[in-house]
């Protein structure tokens, strides 16, 4: 007798077909995953289950929970069922708790809503305690916790009346590694202790690997495979299973390059930031983001930037792109500092959001040649160099004329990168620039880096906190911890033989395929 | 939260200062003689001499501030240079009118826009909501005074519910006094309340598409509920503001309404000061209303406080 029993399920939104006829199910303590790219309809199968779908969404089918039709309740009865019979927990924690109540409140709420016996205080505590934050008070705000400690709160807002379904939506997609590995275990452990069924959705296989007994995978609204979990991953049947799996491990063919003298340097790099004043007439406190960092990047080299959040990644991009002043140290491009105007032509960035980046009222041609106000003449041959950066991301010469919007997500990254290579940087810094990005663009972008090294001898630096990406594009890798560089190496070498204990923690921490290296 | 009061209070205490520095100085400089305002263009130099000295008007600009600033601190604005009359008097008299009537009017407006705009967001989308929405359009829409003169020929002529105008005064109890209030808060409260009704809709509407009212659904709350407990609070800091400045107006700026009413208010008073160059009350009355601003956007950074953890971290 299955806890959750969806038949037939299809789903419009304002007449678009979403969902088509999707059929799962899940046992009493079962751990299933949902998985597929953006747009496949996972996270709508999850919210047609909670029945909290948009207003104008129409649901066929059925979806039979713990004998309830759910597609059938009143809304009345269906408050009655959220948060008792099932909890869900979502992928944004920054933004998934009240910002203005203390989580003891929101905690305890679920529990005076579907337990008006108890006392929702010491509910609170308990489920708290239960999730692993049994340091933390219950009058704590939550902008005073940290993302993994919100995403534990959010955790027991969920299960604190004990549901017999806990649905997570992507819950660790926002999390670092090492906080990761923790919500993962954390949500193993209570599906165990309670019985509770788990439906993970997440665009993340290595994810469920390790956590899931089956896996449904499901493209465009429709499922395309489902199994257990080492059966369906050892032996996929399906061609997009088959092209997914095969993406999640992509490995680039990097080409060999001949490194020559150092091209950029940095020397005993210190940034410190003044922390807001406590007491009037005391100095105000520091913050050490950038702690005494060096190291060289040659001419031709690619190199790799892991680390957590808060580690100082990002402060350290901001210096070396000269927006971010430090306090002591060098940092110099073909030995001129960075902060010299005419570095700027030399160095360009590819973010992370895709969507973010560009000015949505803005032709292409215009957002891609950009750069060129950093040369002193704008170039003759403006529209055939623009021609030739679209061609050379895989783009055509026409889409010079459209808008961002027109574009996928995987192709506006496309056009940054070709803004990032017009005007023939030496050094490009890609900021988490594949992190937005489901695994198979992911691999078509890092194809295509790989490509343009071959042409163009890139040189470049990767941040990311992917260290799989980081493992196959990049040829050296620093590994940052509270401001520092506490490891690096060649890359392959420092994830064989990982030197220090932070980056071995990394490594175990980082979810991997099995089968793959 | 009490590091961010003291902070807050200090910044109230050096914005007076300031502005009483500024009111002073363009005052001061404006042209225009008071003491041959109030003698007339034929006077004599030394009855014009007399008089400047009896004003104080002979004595060097920062002692004419000091003392000013200084007699303000206790309670005393100077004499009136038209009616010879101590400023403080007139102006309490005036305050007892304009701040009832602000305080009333403010009450109003904040009954009506606070469930219509809460409805309007529950609604959204729907006739009932594009009916409160057009309601409070027209609301922005029609001038003041003419809804005033509106509700005269309604509620004082047709129907002789209300006087068409005057203050009934304290002194003949507290209802025949608000009663004589009661048509002209109606008529500063109606566009102050369309314009607060439209802005606890927005604010309520983008605070609905957060993620943490999805959260709150999905423990079991209703769409209602869930509006009322995780909503409201978070959609006060836009609906406070906008509260903070309609005050600060509604004190003031009522002179129009003031005008049709026949009320003695402030507005008409620094009206009809500024025609005579009576300086010492013009000065002091907008001192005052700069005090009143500043005191209460004073409140409302307190009350953004009291609404949200984060800014009591902050300061």
């Amino acid at each position: 007798m299955s806890l959750l029993d969806v038949q037939n399920l299809s789903l419009s939104i304002a007449g678009t077909p979403i969902l088509r006829d999707v059929s799962l199910t899940l046992a009493p303590g079962e751990v299933v995953a949902v998985t597929g790219e953006s747009g496949s309809g996972k996270s709508m199968t999850a919210l047609a289950v909670m029945q909290l779908l948009p207003s104008a969404a129409v649901a066929t089918g059925n979806i039979t929970l713990d004998g309830n039709d759910m597609l059938a309740l009143d809304e009345s009865t269906l408050c009655t069922l959220r948060g008792d019979l099932v909890g869900m927990v979502f992928q944004e924690p920054m933004t998934a708790l009240n910002p203005v109540q203390t989580i003891g409140a929101q905690v305890g709420e679920t529990v005076r809503l579907h337990r008006p016996d108890l006392d929702p205080k010491m509910q609170a505590r308990e489920v708290l305690d239960r999730v692993g934050l049994d340091a933390i008070p219950l009058t704590r705000y939550p902008h005073e916790l940290s993302g993994g400690q919100r995403q534990r709160v959010v955790i027991a807002i969920a299960i604190a009346c004990r549901p017999k379904l806990l649905i997570a939506d992507e819950p660790t997609t926002a999390l670092d590694v090492t906080t990761q590995a923790q919500i993962l275990d954390l949500l193993k452990q209570l599906a165990a202790d309670d019985g509770m069924g788990l439906l993970m959705i997440t665009h993340d296989l290595a994810v469920v690997a390790e956590m899931a007994d089956r896996i449904t995978v499901m493209h465009h609204g429709e499922v395309v495979e489902a199994g257990d979990t080492p059966a369906l991953l050892a032996n996929p049947q399906h061609p997009y299973t088959q092209a997914l799996l095969a993406a999640s491990d992509h490995q680039v063919d990097l080409p060999q390059t001949q490194k020559q003298a150092p091209l950029l340097r940095v020397q005993n790099v210190v940034r410190d930031y003044t922390l807001p004043r406590t007491r009037l007439f005391v100095p105000a406190g520091t913050h050490r983001a950038v702690d005494d960092i060096s190291f060289d990047i040659k001419r031709g080299e690619r190199v790799g930037l892991v680390g957590e959040s808060g580690c100082g990644k990002s402060t350290l991009t901001r210096a070396i792109l000269g927006l971010e002043p430090v306090q002591r140290g060098t940092i110099t491009l073909d030995g001129t500092p960075v902060t010299d105007p005419s570095v700027r032509r030399k160095m360009q960035v590819v973010f992370q959001d895709p969507y973010g980046s560009f000015n949505p009222r803005h032709r292409v041609a215009r957002l891609i040649s950009e750069p060129f106000h950093l040369l002193d003449t704008t170039p003759d041959d403006r529209e055939a160099r623009i021609a030739a950066a679209l061609t050379d991301v895989g783009l055509s010469p026409e889409d010079a004329q459209k808008y961002p919007h027109q574009f996928s997500g995987g192709q506006r990254q496309r056009l940054a990168i070709a803004r990032a290579l017009i005007i023939r940087p030496e050094l490009v810094i890609f900021d988490e620039a594949v992190s937005a990005l489901d695994v198979s663009v992911r691999a078509q972008i890092l194809d295509l880096i790989a490509d343009l090294c071959r042409q163009y001898d890139l040189t470049y630096l990767f941040i990311s906190h992917d260290l799989s990406v980081v493992r196959t594009i990049t040829d050296r890798v620093l590994v940052m911890k509270k401001g520092q560089i506490v490891e690096a190496g060649e890359t392959e070498q420092v994830f064989t033989q990982p030197a220090h204990p932070y980056t071995q923690t990394l490594i175990e921490a980082a979810p991997t395929l099995p089968g793959a290296a | 939260m009490l590091r961010y009061t003291l902070k807050r209070l200090l910044s109230l205490i050096i914005s007076l200062a300031i502005a009483s520095l500024v009111i002073f100085t363009v005052i001061e400089v404006a042209p225009g003689d008071p003491a041959s305002f109030m003698l007339g263009i034929n006077a004599a130099e030394d009855t014009l001499a007399a008089l400047r000295a009896e004003l104080g008007l002979d004595q060097p600009k920062w002692q004419r501030y000091l003392a000013w600033v200084g007699g303000m601190l206790q309670g005393d604005f100077g004499t009136s240079y038209q009616y010879r009359t101590p400023v403080s008097e007139m102006i309490a008299d005036r305050l007892w009118v304009s701040l009832p009537l602000a305080l009333y009017a403010l009450t109003l407006s904040t009954l009506i826009a606070f469930p219509a705009g809460i409805y309007a967001a529950s609604r959204r989308g729907k006739a009932s909501d594009v009916g409160v929405m057009g309601a409070t359009q027209i609301g922005v829409a029609i001038p003041n005074f003419w809804f005033a003169m509106i509700l005269v020929l309604i509620f004082a002529i047709n129907l002789r519910w209300f006087s068409a105008g005057g203050f009934a005064g304290w002194d003949k109890g507290f209802f025949a006094a608000m009663k004589s209030l009661t048509l002209p808060a109606i008529a500063l409260a109606l566009p102050q309340a369309a314009i607060l009704a439209r802005v606890m809709r927005s604010s309520l509407l983008d605070v609905l598409d957060e993620d943490f009212m999805r959260t709150a659904r999905a423990k079991g709350l209703s769409r209602g509920a869930a509006l009322r407990r995780h909503g409201l609070r978070n959609a006060m800091i836009p609906v406070l503001t906008i509260l903070g400045l309609q005050f600060s107006f509604l004190l003031a700026g009522g002179i129009i309404i003031e005008q049709v009413f026949y009320l003695p208010g402030l507005g008409r008073l620094i009206f009809q000061s500024i025609s005579a160059r009576d300086l010492i009350v013009v000065e002091s009355v907008t001192m005052l209303l700069v005090f009143a601003v500043i005191t209460v956007n004073f409140l409302v950074d307190l009350a953004y406080a009291a609404v949200d953890p984060r800014l009591r971290a902050r300061a």
